[in-house]
């Protein structure tokens, strides 16, 4: 899983069924110094995030599809499983933004 | 998952089996702001509507081959949607 922040979403009509009724977010993956790297994914949402918050995300297919009850075959893999209330990590900068 | 830009298609006569009927496409990986990143790649088609000029979304690895109709094929890479509108902050 990584820390990731909230950036946008995606819309798209025609897509795989895995994800009819699924808000897709576009999520960017943050350093430990809580900026941006180049490496973002389009995640499933399952927590009900918005644009701007601190996410965990998990990006890996069997986990993926056992939360979404998918067993065995749905094509998806990123998901958003969390919103980071906190992180305390000795020296690092790294804040949450109310 | 990542955006990419189809750019091109692919025939191949000869292919695995299970990946008859099975479209393959150039596609050009994107980075968040819809700029080029990376190489291009085959992607296999999971939603069998795309073309080239579109906006899409890839998913890769294992998952790749689920999008598919036979979901055991060796497929990397493949196309889970066309996107519609991306709104990005």
């Amino acid at each position: 899983m990584y820390i990731g922040r909230v950036s946008g979403t995606v819309v798209a009509t025609i897509k795989n069924e895995t994800f009819d009724g699924r808000k897709l977010l576009i999520v960017d993956r943050l350093n430990l110094e809580g900026k941006a790297t180049a490496k973002y994914d389009i995640a499933v949402d399952m927590v009900q995030a918005g644009v701007g918050d601190l996410v965990l995300v998990l990006d890996e297919g069997n986990s993926a599809r056992q939360i979404l009850g998918r067993e065995p075959m749905g094509a998806i893999r990123a998901v958003v499983v969390g919103i980071v209330d906190e992180i305390d990590m000795e020296g690092s900068p790294f804040r949450v933004q109310a | 998952m990542q955006l990419g830009r189809v750019i091109g298609t692919l025939v191949a006569s000869q292919k695995s089996p299970g990946l008859e009927g099975v479209k393959l496409l150039v596609v050009q990986p994107l980075d968040r702001n819809q700029q080029p990143a990376g190489e291009p790649l085959i992607a296999a088609d999971g939603t069998a509507q795309a073309g080239p000029g579109e906006l899409v979304f890839m998913i890769y690895s294992r998952e790749a081959a689920l999008t598919l109709p036979e979901t055991f094929v060796p497929v990397d890479a493949s196309i889970a949607g066309i996107v519609d509108q991306v709104d990005v902050d």
